[in-house]
């Protein structure tokens, strides 16, 4: 029988996310060399007293409560309020912060798309990314393909994503080498002049805040 | 008229955050970030002192040469002071 | 004979590569508390971003290619807290051999 995740709810909620929604069934595969060596290191550092399992509960949640929408929240409010896309523009850390967003430590720079520049978010080195603010990053941004080419080739990799950008836009790349992460203030799309707040974060896409994208079309 | 710097050239086998397709390449610092703790002597375990670190930003034509995809593209990158040396503008 | 240039495998930055693959999965939950170990752990100050980001890219390329993204982070979360000496490399094969006893599943190894 295949294993059912409410075997074990009557103890733990284990195999269920904070949500409520069953993780991906990985804990039914067989046991491996790296799981057993999460579950062992996990385990020491509780019995050590450094961590508790309460604490690693509730970290999961925080990250899972991170996601692309806090990120489209923060790009709709500077959408519709010029002294807040200003302060956005200025630090962008204090003004995720001040529209309530748990963003740690995060150091954080907005850059702006125009009408005659694009901006693109790499990490060439590992892979930071504004995960404090937009979750965690999508898989191809881990990809040796994506690292390797978006600093030397940034608009043929712009065109794999669907985005083919006339040469009179300036394209700015940005590395994330050290200490900052960046997230791109997308321009707000043509013919939303009636949308209220709410409706234009539904048009702000993971990928126009990193670059690879632009907003929806409402 | 904003700095001219250039990253230097070096090739140490540990830990390091300037990227080599940067090293030897010039550009200009887009702002001041302020200081952040040495991230290779961090990797290892050992006590760090704060560096100061700059946004520097680079044309593509000064990275790739002939070779850029689009000349007048521009690449920013974080880098610590002690990668940095300033650039003669003087020198011929 | 093999000099070296001294690039390390880990910086990437205009090589050349083929199209950025986009397929992407859902992280289960193995993965989350590794991502959440490293965090906590942080917090703490048990080992920096940098010091993980070291034993990774001390890992090799091989370790890139062959083991998944939070496979390569676990390795260096443990790697980290050895150095440190937060635990014994006796205390984790022991915790290991005994993880593996459980059951086959992670499912049934997660908690003893």
């Amino acid at each position: 029988m295949p294993h059912d995740h409410h075997d074990h709810d009557h103890f733990h909620h284990e195999g269920m996310s904070p949500s409520g929604h069953p993780y991906r069934a990985d804990n039914d595969g067989p046991l491996t060399y790296w799981q057993r060596m999460e579950i062992a290191v996990r385990e020491l550092l509780v019995e050590k007293g450094l961590l508790t399992p309460s604490e690693i509960a509730a970290q999961i949640e925080a990250m899972e409560a991170r996601s692309p929408a806090n990120g489209a929240a923060v790009v709709a409010r500077a959408w519709v309020d010029p002294a807040f896309k200003a302060r956005l523009l200025a630090d962008a850390s204090a003004a995720s912060r001040e529209m309530g967003f748990d963003i740690g430590p995060l150091h954080l720079i907005a850059v702006e798309n125009t009408a005659q520049t694009h901006n693109l978010i790499v990490c060439t080195l590992c892979s930071c990314y504004p995960r404090n603010l937009l979750g965690l990053p999508p898989d191809w941004y881990k990809t040796r393909e994506y690292r390797s080419r978006a600093v030397r080739e940034p608009r043929a990799v712009l065109r794999e994503f669907g985005l083919d950008l006339p040469d009179d836009v300036t394209v700015r790349v940005h590395d994330s080498t050290a200490d900052m992460r960046y997230i791109v203030l997308p321009s707000r799309p043509e013919g939303t002049e009636g949308l209220d707040e709410a409706e234009l974060a539904i048009l702000v896409t993971r990928d126009s805040m990193i670059g690879t994208g632009l907003p929806r079309q409402p | 008229m904003a700095e001219r710097v250039r990253v230097k050239a070096l090739t140490p086998p540990g830990h390091v955050r300037a990227p080599w397709y940067l090293r030897g390449k010039e550009g200009v610092i887009e702002r001041p970030l302020g200081a952040f703790r040495n991230p290779e002597q961090l990797a290892y375990g050992l006590p760090a002192e704060e560096k100061p670190l700059f946004r520097v930003r680079f044309l593509m034509r000064d990275i790739w040469g002939e070779a850029a995809e689009n000349p007048d593209d521009t690449l920013d990158a974080e880098i610590y002071a002690h990668w940095l040396e300033k650039v003669d503008h003087h020198a011929p | 004979m093999s000099d070296w240039d001294g690039r390390r495998w880990h910086d990437m930055g205009g090589q050349a590569a083929g199209p950025v693959p986009m397929e992407g999965h859902d992280f289960a939950l193995w993965e989350k508390r590794i991502d959440a170990l490293m965090v906590l752990c942080g917090q703490k100050g048990l080992f920096t971003v940098d010091g993980l980001r070291r034993a990774l890219e001390d890992m090799g390329e091989d370790a890139f290619e062959k083991h998944s993204y939070y496979e390569r982070w676990i390795a260096a979360v443990n790697q980290n807290l050895l150095e440190s000496g937060v635990y014994s490399l006796e205390e984790l094969a022991d915790r290991m051999e005994q993880v593996a006893a459980r059951g086959p599943t992670y499912a049934e190894a997660q908690h003893g």
